[in-house]
């Protein structure tokens, strides 16, 4: 799950972490008077979206004056931002954010996220402030260091130092470094994120050492522990088709094929998108049903697939261990009777209770091309698609 | 031979008393050998009690002394299942395999981090088990879609394991043992373990392994292989048409930072001598044709 750059500064700031003092907001109105609240005379207004890359699509903006205050929160407010990370249909701005203006000496970068050779937590951090840090480590990797954090004793003073002499934070600056960087562990740990990014941490004009911007993710599998990060959820952020999967227990990601696929499994759900390709055609959506699937869960994820108004045939892909076919079967009729299929319908079964879920499919008189194995049944929906457009 | 579980495998199974795991406990006993190999139970509220004559213990320690069991398998609902792993950690149990899924990456850390230095081998989380055809299997996949042979299976997913499988057995070929590894980010046993043990069994000729995005596990095995395997190894890899920073059910499988793609791995095993294919329903035919 992610959350916005307000959020996880409030997130942040209960650690002790300094960032400049800022204030959300949803219209002008309210941007304007948190400016006349924050006082001072500079102030940056800056786009709340998930995606990173506002900077540069236009989203963070600095404004000298209350009158330009809000010239800049009308324009970015429900501007749409197109950024690197949020694909060329971009993403409508909802929320804004204004912060004091700070004076910057120095830009650093600061990561943390999940080593998985490790299985450490690894901080990352550079003297490249503000960059983007995939790029960073491409061009010169040597500019990126690297601690990994025994999960038991935290990040230790030492490790803390070693780092910030590394990326160049001087002396009279390093322990107020060390103390956010592991307010910045802290923090990370205890909310059970998997990802946050300082980018950038400053060191400003009066040598403080301020996060300036901040990022967080946090594991889904540990939302059940944190209601207080379910709370800040922001629907807008989310597809609508995504959030009505997940009400399901539907594992469902839009793409942008015509091809789509229903597959018991992850693995198999993305070998079934692999091979449709590979066939020449085009994946509609990923879709895993799970382990349980229900005849209920199986017609909501027809639904699903129905939504996009490009699909052009349907593929479902099972093969049964626990989940047993004849179920799968029966939720195939159902959902077919109940959604008025209007796209041809490959099946695939395989695995348990097999025959018995074929005869279902027989009997019910739907017009159902069946498949006897994984390359049969992608060669037959990829003509199937390709019939129908 | 086989690896890490036989016929003489004593297994306890942790979370026996839930819905989950009295169904499998019973599919898994109902399996080849597998009415003298489910010895035990654990459930700390329930000792003293049984399931359809399993005993069920208060700890593993206990369920341990009381059957000599070596192995444990953990049905616990997610909250609650990285302790468990602990608990047959501390009893010093040869192998634990955790089918849980959604168990949180910080409890797994903690849980990797204890387990430094100790003698447990942990398969999983979030994997669907390992058999050994016509011997014994321990987790949730169908059993009757195996049998016993001479091909080494590993995979990170469930039904592209069975897919698999289904492959081989359609070309006669039947399996010397299966592993599900699991598709979480941290887990216990990766590719390139396995890979050693495989190389090492007298009963394996051959090694279907089966990855997907996310990680460089695929990757880190193809380099051992190149240098130590001295058996031929086959490989698919899923998720060649998956689109970066979008997590693809299972929680390691995500593309990020421009890493863990399928094309990636899928070139460096093939430098490393591993035949590939790009094609999942091929699976099967590949490796005959290494044989």
């Amino acid at each position: 799950m992610k959350i916005h750059e307000y959020q996880a500064k409030e997130i942040l700031q209960k650690y002790g972490v300094v960032t400049p003092r800022g204030i959300a907001g949803f219209s002008v109105e309210e941007v304007v008077n948190a400016a006349r609240q924050l006082g001072g005379n500079v102030w940056v207004v800056k786009a709340q979206i998930y995606a990173g890359g506002r900077g540069k699509g236009g989203g963070v903006k600095v404004a000298r004056s209350l009158e330009e205050v809000r010239q800049r929160a009308a324009e970015i407010l429900n501007m749409r931002l197109i950024t690197h990370q949020t694909g060329p249909e971009g993403q409508v701005v909802h929320r804004l954010f204004i912060e004091q203006g700070v004076s910057i000496e120095k830009e650093f970068y600061v990561g943390m996220v999940v080593d998985r050779g490790r299985q450490r937590v690894c901080l990352m951090a550079s003297s490249e402030g503000g960059m983007e840090i995939e790029k960073v480590a491409a061009d010169t990797p040597e500019k990126i260091h690297k601690v990994f954090i025994d999960p038991i004793a935290g990040l230790s003073v030492q490790q803390a130092e070693e780092i910030s002499t590394e990326i160049g934070i001087p002396e009279q600056s390093r322990s107020q470094a060390v103390k956010l960087l592991q307010s910045l562990y802290r923090a990370f740990d205890e909310s059970d994120a998997s990802l946050l990014e300082i980018n950038p941490l400053a060191l400003t004009a009066e040598k403080q050492v301020i996060a300036l911007d901040a990022k967080m993710n946090f594991d889904d599998n540990a939302l059940f522990r944190h209601p207080e990060i379910v709370a800040l959820r922001d629907l807008d952020e989310e597809d609508p088709v995504e959030i009505e999967a997940s009400k399901h227990e539907l594992s469902y990601i839009p793409l942008d094929g015509n091809i789509g696929c229903l597959v018991n499994g992850a693995g198999l759900a993305m070998a079934t998108m692999d091979i449709i390709k590979l066939y020449g055609g085009n994946p509609a959506n990923f879709l895993d049903v799970g382990g349980g699937a229900t005849a209920e869960k199986v017609t909501e994820a027809f639904k699903l697939m129905l939504r996009n108004p490009k699909l052009q045939a349907i593929l479902v892909n099972i093969f049964g261990g626990i989940m047993k076919c004849d179920v799968i079967a029966q939720g195939v009729v159902m959902a077919a009777r109940d959604v008025q299929l209007t796209v041809p319908l490959v099946v695939r079964l395989e695995g348990t209770n097999v025959e018995l879920g074929k005869k279902i499919l027989a009997d019910s008189g739907l017009t159902i091309i069946s498949a006897d194995n994984m390359a049969d049944a992608a060669q037959k929906a990829v003509n199937a698609a390709k019939a129908n457009a | 031979m086989s690896i890490l579980i036989n016929r003489n495998s004593r297994v306890i199974t942790q979370g026996i008393t839930g819905k989950t795991g009295q169904f499998h406990t019973r599919m898994c006993r109902e399996y080849a050998q597998g009415a003298a190999c489910f010895v035990a139970g654990v459930n700390p509220r329930k000792p003293g009690e049984s399931f359809e004559g399993i005993p069920i213990y208060a700890t593993v320690k206990e369920a341990k002394q009381q059957t000599g069991a070596n192995v444990s398998v953990i049905y616990v609902p997610p909250p609650f299942a990285a302790a468990a792993i602990d608990e047959a950690v501390e009893a010093e149990l040869d192998l634990v395999i955790c089918i849980t899924e959604g168990i949180p990456v910080r409890d797994m850390l903690r849980t990797r981090y204890k387990m430094q230095g100790r003698k447990t081998r942990l398969i999983g989380p979030n994997c669907p088990g390992i058999i050994t055809p016509d011997e014994i299997k321990i987790g949730i996949m169908p059993g009757y879609i195996h049998k016993k042979g001479r091909i080494g299976v590993v995979s990170r997913s469930g039904t592209l394991t069975y897919e698999a499988v289904a492959q081989l057995m359609a070309l006669g070929l039947g399996q010397s043992t299966c592993i599900g590894i699991g598709g979480d980010p941290v887990n216990g046993l990766k590719h390139l373990d396995v890979l050693q043990l495989f190389n090492d069994d007298e009963e394996t000729d051959a090694v279907l392994m089966v990855g997907e995005i996310g990680g460089t596990d695929e990757e880190d095995c193809a380099r051992w292989v190149k240098d130590h395997m001295q058996k031929p190894v086959v490989g698919f890899i899923a998720g060649v048409t998956a689109p970066p920073g979008k997590r693809m059910g299972h929680a390691g499988a995500i593309i990020s930072g421009g890493k863990g793609t399928a094309q990636e791995k899928l070139a460096v095993m093939e430098s490393c001598g591993i035949k590939v294919t790009r094609n999942p329903a091929e699976m099967g035919k590949l490796l005959q044709s290494v044989l």
